[in-house]
């Protein structure tokens, strides 16, 4: 059987398959029906330095294959994760992936520390994207230079693997995986939700509550490959391939651009075994080609006919 | 919690629009409680991420039964189930309805499906009282009969007078109450219904000092507590707010922990 253990810089992981920050929860939602220790690794929903209330309903609206989402990071902020959710996730043996976010460079800073010091954190993943929080902090995302300055800002305060999540609504995404190599980051991740809107034309209304959103799901997958594909050309550093998951052929696809790893987001909401069925679809694609490991497979996309 | 292939044994009209569907579904009837929902991934409609919600109406032996309407997409395209079928299941889900406290008169207030999702605690709790139901017209009421073979005194209001008394079910339950000895036991009200019959039922719960459970009716995605979708708004002891996952910690609440505003409870 072929190998599916991969490394994102001091993350390692027995599989390439890990789960998408926001949902899956904090670990415990799904413990009743997944194995969490099968997982690559759990990325839990964002954290921030403080809790965080977030948007009012209706928060998701879905979409053809997709989903719209406006959650607006709703969070216990980074104490309350540390008591509530992290003596749970102890208990398991998959490692535990922090998607943080902040308003300001300070913030993050802080989170990130604090992370640092706790117990049972194996990476912290970067939230730069996130389309849904008014505060401005959607500028870290797709302004270069706030981007190069937020993540070595929290390169500076934690030796945590540390992944920058790339927000896909930039010209050139190559530009910003290069940045967050420089800045010193492990490896990086994308694609983030989509800035996407949905207008009921009865009520003449948004259909989310806070009026715009991120759109997920199988729609936007294609478009994520895409982006993988020019980012992972772009720098040496692991890339984790995310968008549109559903089944094997989705991740594989991220693998043969160029990922090292990929986590699967919306198609827990719809199959919470989703994950675990791509891990065992990668093997067995895996063993059936001959390849004795998924770093094997990476980045052999044959481009000419 | 499971997450199982069900079967379709069965599935029939009832009237108005309703259908009530068969599952084998054996793992998971065994745990269900009176309140909790199932969450179905609708077959034949893959462009579509999500599950749909839907009480249990009964669960026995291996059986479970859905009672649903076609209102939209994914119940349309239910209607299309027949024998033989599967489709995938996750469930039991949620808190349901707690057991009625010893001394306590109960009461069921219920409109639309809510028939259906008090039809379990019906048959549960020990001792039985009245139970309204409302709806717009004739055809909206549903399992009277089953009501009564329980015990139930089922009192019936239509907003067209088409069966039962006209107007609201509120109308009923106000005529009922002024009827009543006011040392009489306490009230344990348990509703399920659209959303305007359940703040009703809070507001004649804040007036009379009654306990009420209201089961919600919030747009849901993961259905387990992941996404944050189901959330309503809940007050806290320190008089705050906070919001409560109706799919987790609901979606049945007590009344007086909701903050029925437009944006919370709407
Ligand atoms: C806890 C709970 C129990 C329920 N029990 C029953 C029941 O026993 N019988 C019954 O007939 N109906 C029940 N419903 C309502 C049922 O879930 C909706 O009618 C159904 O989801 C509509 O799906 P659709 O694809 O036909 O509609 P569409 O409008 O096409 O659905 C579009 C989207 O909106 C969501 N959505 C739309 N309306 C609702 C709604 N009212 N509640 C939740 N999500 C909604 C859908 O999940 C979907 O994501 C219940 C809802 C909840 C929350
Ligand atoms: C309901 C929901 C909540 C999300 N919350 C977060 C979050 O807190 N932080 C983050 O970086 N990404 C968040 N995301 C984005 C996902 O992690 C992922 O990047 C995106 O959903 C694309 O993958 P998918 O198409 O497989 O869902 C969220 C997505 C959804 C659907
Ligand atoms: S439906 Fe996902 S948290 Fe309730």
């Amino acid at each position: 059987m072929a190998d599916l253990q991969v490394s994102i810089g001091a993350l390692k992981m027995k599989t390439p398959v890990m789960v998408a920050s926001g949902t899956f929860g904090y670990g415990p939602e799904y413990a009743q029906l997944v194995d969490l220790n099968q997982l690559g690794a759990i990325v839990v929903k964002g954290i921030a330095s403080e809790p965080t209330k977030g948007n009012p309903p209706p928060r998701t609206f879905e979409t053809p294959s997709g989903l719209l989402n406006a959650i607006g990071l709703p969070n216990p902020g980074v104490e309350g994760f540390i008591t509530e959710y992290l003596p749970f996730l102890r208990q398991h043996t998959v490692p535990v992936v922090v998607n943080i976010w902040g308003r300001t460079i300070e913030e993050y800073v802080a989170v990130a520390r604090r992370l640092s010091e706790a117990d049972g954190v194996h990476a912290l993943e970067v939230n730069v994207s996130c389309p849904n929080i008014k505060e401005g902090s959607a500028l870290f995302g797709t302004d270069l230079d706030a981007f190069t300055r937020v993540v070595e800002a929290v390169r500076a305060a934690t030796t945590l693997p540390l992944i920058p999540k790339l927000a896909p609504n930039v010209a050139d995404i190559g530009a910003f995986a290069r940045a967050a190599e420089n800045a010193g980051a492990d490896g990086i991740s994308l694609i983030n939700s989509l800035p996407a809107m949905a207008v009921n034309i009865e009520t003449r209304r948004p259909e989310l509550g806070n009026g715009t959103g991120g759109l997920t799901g199988a729609a936007i997958h294609p478009f994520a490959v895409k982006m993988v594909w020019e980012a992972a050309r772009a720098v040496q550093i692991p890339v984790i391939g995310i968008g549109g998951i559903t089944n094997a052929r989705d991740a594989l696809e991220f693998l043969i651009v160029g990922a090292h790893a990929v986590a699967v987001g919306t198609a827990s909401f719809t199959d919470p075994n989703t994950a675990l069925d791509v891990t065992a679809g990668i093997a067995d694609y895996l063993d059936r080609h001959g390849y004795p490991s998924v770093d094997a497979l990476r980045g052999t996309l044959k481009w000419e006919r | 919690m499971h997450c199982v292939t069900a079967e379709v044994i069965h599935q029939e009209v009832v009237h108005g629009g309703y259908r009530v569907l068969q599952l084998r579904a054996p793992d998971l009837v065994p745990h269900v409680q009176p309140g909790q929902f199932v969450h179905v991934r609708v077959p034949h409609m893959e462009a579509a991420v999500l599950r749909r919600p839907f009480s249990v109406y009964k669960a026995d032996g291996d059986v479970l039964q859905i009672l649903y309407k076609g209102v939209g997409k994914g119940t349309r395209t239910m209607t299309f189930l027949a024998p033989g079928d599967t489709l995938s299941l996750l469930g039991p889900l949620g808190h349901g309805f707690p057991t009625l406290q010893p001394g306590n008169d109960p009461i069921l207030i219920a409109g639309g499906y809510g028939m259906a999702a008090l039809y379990l605690l019906a048959r549960q709790l020990p001792v039985k009282g009245v139970a309204f139901f409302g709806g717009r017209s004739a055809p909206d009421i549903l399992c009277v009969p089953e009501f009564e073979a329980l015990g139930w005194d089922v009192r019936i209001a239509t907003e067209d007078g088409s069966l039962g008394t006209a107007g609201r079910v509120t109308v009923l339950m106000d005529d009922w109450w002024a009827a009543r000895s006011h040392d009489a036991a306490h009230v344990e009200a348990y509703a399920c219904g659209p959303n305007g019959m359940l703040q009703a039922v809070a507001a004649r719960a804040q007036q009379h000092d009654w306990t009420a459970w209201v089961s919600v009716d919030r747009n849901m995605g993961c259905g387990v507590g992941a996404c944050l979708t189901c959330v309503l708004k809940t007050r806290t002891p320190e008089g705050d707010w906070v919001w409560q996952r109706s799919c987790t910690e609901g979606p049945v609440f007590d009344s007086r922990q909701i903050v029925w505003d437009a944006e919370g409870a709407s």
